[in-house]
């Protein structure tokens, strides 16, 4: 620690009961925010600036905290990101959300009764295959997630960490590739039980449907939540851990009712991440099932490509934005407990 | 009861071995099959292995009619290109969302998740009438515009991790030593922040290979990239243009695969999203 003498008055000796984050940004903004103020940097000394005097004569006796100032910094830096999502993305949106509403002589409902005629089976069997998924990534993440924490065996653990990364960064449109090979009638999976005497070559069946959906998604996801989940239960507190082994609790006990709970909030954003990435998806539902049910994406595409139906496709893109934003909404409403 | 333990714990292997032998085959099946199907030159039902290997696929995607290397550079220009605009975008938003006190911080956030949130495909064709108008339609620029806003939120919550992850006394020690703010930023903060910040662009980098459906509504038929070349040959029913397409894909991400655990330290990630 060569930092330690400088950090040490700058931070913990100097008087205690002002906001210690301040102090690092207090003299960065004060000059800047004073310029472009167009008044010069006296001025917020006795106005909005906090003065914390030091007790250190090597240091600026002066550390200037300005709380308003700071925010408005923050916001610039912040705010070109957040250009870059309004234009290319909710300008886009609105767009979108404006267009499922206009029929050709004016405005109303028609496309959403148009599109829940045609697809109301699909946004069902959309919701239906999202959801199944999230569930089955939620346990697979918690269970390699788990057992890298509590694994007994070292051997073991280290095999599980070397397996499960793998499809993590593979691309959709391969995942659809590689499964649509894969899980097919005469695919490598049916193959291989048929070598293996498992079953004759006339009991193989196709996984190409909603089953082959719902395997793409978790073979792509859980190893993206999965990681997230280990990373948050290595930082978890191991005396409790230890405490609770030498009084003899089970390791799905302490998995469930010491390690889950700690890291829930970063499997809820795994799994919402995963949730909104799969209700997106168009590749793979092209790619592994593009008949009838078939989820919304597809859909989508197929009004714009076959018929240039922009008003359906719109509508069906509210309705999924629907779907997708309920979920954002509980995540919310948790974080903000959470942090109350 | 002592001499049945050692017994008892090798026991366990079997279970075990039961369980990582079908992750085994369900993560390598696949990927193996995909292998197997860029050197075919003959399967068919109800053959378990190609009948014919050869690498005749292979002449014919790389030969300049093929198309594949100019959607290899198109994709890998893209990509790095969106890579250098996100973290330009994300290092400053993310160090504000870090360390400075924001109003309604949590849905600044949330903002990043957007485009992820929502189904992007009635997105992308209004943005590709939005570019149409702008004349940004069919261009790299355009497709690296999408990719960007569809990455943000790789790049601004993993850097606001990385960022918050590093202590605040480092920076206020270089800044009591006489540092001034940008420099305590460069020298002290900008390098610690680096392995979560890099570990970000990876992600970036990925998601913008990745990206079809953007590609697709901005880019083609102007801009071919790698996934339009799969999905095109893998729905003519070309498997081997398809899986050497796939496998062109993949090397990427398996390389950086296995290098991200390095950048990505359970420090950060448990801040992710906060």
């Amino acid at each position: 620690m060569q930092s330690h003498s400088p950090l040490n008055f700058a931070g913990a000796d100097s008087p205690a009961g002002h906001d210690r984050r301040a102090i690092g940004f207090g003299g960065v903004v004060s000059p800047l925010v004073g310029e472009m103020a167009g008044r010069p940097e006296g001025a917020f000394i006795g106005r909005s600036a906090t003065v914390l005097s030091c007790t250190n004569n090597f240091t600026p006796s002066l550390l200037l905290v300005p709380s308003m100032p700071r925010r408005l910094l923050g916001l610039l830096l912040v705010l070109p990101a957040l250009g870059v999502i309004a234009l290319l993305f909710i300008l886009p949106l609105v767009m979108s959300a404006i267009g499922a509403f206009q029929l050709d002589g004016g405005w109303g409902l028609g496309n959403f009764t148009k599109s829940i005629d045609l697809y109301a089976k699909d946004i069902v069997f959309t919701l239906g295959i999202v959801s199944l998924s999230t569930a089955l990534i939620g346990a697979g993440a918690i269970a390699i997630g788990g057992y890298l924490t509590l694994g007994a065996h070292p051997v073991a653990v280290s095999i599980l960490r070397f397996l499960y990364r793998w499809p993590m960064f593979i691309p959709f449109i391969v995942v659809g590739q590689i499964l649509r090979t894969f899980l097919a009638k005469n695919g490598m999976m049916n193959n291989t039980a048929v070598s293996l005497g498992l079953m004759t070559p006339l009991d193989a069946m196709s996984f190409l449907d909603w089953r082959g959906i719902v395997i793409a998604f978790v073979w792509k996801q859980t190893p993206f939540v999965a990681l997230l989940v280990a990373g948050a239960m290595a930082s978890v507190n191991r005396e409790g851990i230890e405490a609770a082994v030498n009084l003899g609790a089970s390791r799905l006990r302490i998995l469930f009712e010491i390690i889950v709970p700690q890291v829930i909030t970063t499997l809820s954003v795994g799994l919402i991440l995963s949730f909104v990435t799969m209700m997106s998806v168009l590749s793979v539902p092209l790619m592994i099932n593009a008949q009838s049910p078939t989820m919304l994406t597809a859909d989508i595409a197929f009004r714009v490509n076959a018929y240039g139906d922009y008003g359906v496709a719109n509508a069906l893109g509210l309705i999924s934005l629907l779907l997708a934003s309920s979920v954002a909404w509980i995540y919310l409403k948790i974080s903000m407990k959470e942090r109350a | 009861m002592g001499a049945f333990r050692p017994s008892l714990s090798v026991l366990w292997w079997v279970p075990r071995g039961i369980i990582f032998g079908l992750m085994a085959f369900f993560i390598f099946g696949p990927l193996f099959n995909m292998l197997l199907w860029t050197v075919t030159e003959k399967w068919y039902f109800p053959h378990a292995l190609p009948l014919e290997y050869g690498f005749s696929a292979w002449k014919r995607v790389f030969e300049p009619r093929g198309g594949a290397l100019e959607s290899l550079g198109n994709s890998l220009v893209v990509a790095v290109l969106t890579v250098a605009v996100s973290l330009a975008l994300a290092v400053p938003a993310g160090y504000a969302l870090a360390r400075l006190k924001l109003p309604l911080r949590s849905l600044i956030l949330l903002a990043f998740l957007i485009p992820q949130a929502f189904p992007n495909l009635t997105v992308y064709v209004n943005v590709a009438r939005i570019f149409y108008e702008i004349g940004l339609n069919g261009t790299i620029a355009g497709v690296v515009l999408v990719h960007v806003s569809h990455g943000l939120v790789y790049a601004v919550w993993i850097a606001t991790a990385a960022f918050s992850a590093i202590d605040v006394e480092l920076e206020q020690a270089a800044r009591s030593i006489g540092a001034g703010a940008f420099r305590a930023f460069r020298d002290i903060t900008l390098p610690l922040a680096a392995p979560g910040l890099l570990a970000s662009a990876i992600f970036v980098f990925l998601e913008s290979l990745d990206e079809f459906t953007g590609s697709y509504f901005v880019g083609a038929p102007d801009v071919n990239m790698l996934p339009l070349l799969l999905y095109t040959a893998g729905s003519g029913g070309n498997y081997q243009v398809a899986s050497i397409t796939a496998l062109l894909l993949l090397v990427p991400s398996l390389i950086f695969m296995l290098i991200v655990e390095r950048f990505l330290k359970a420090d950060v990630l448990s801040r992710v999203g906060r």
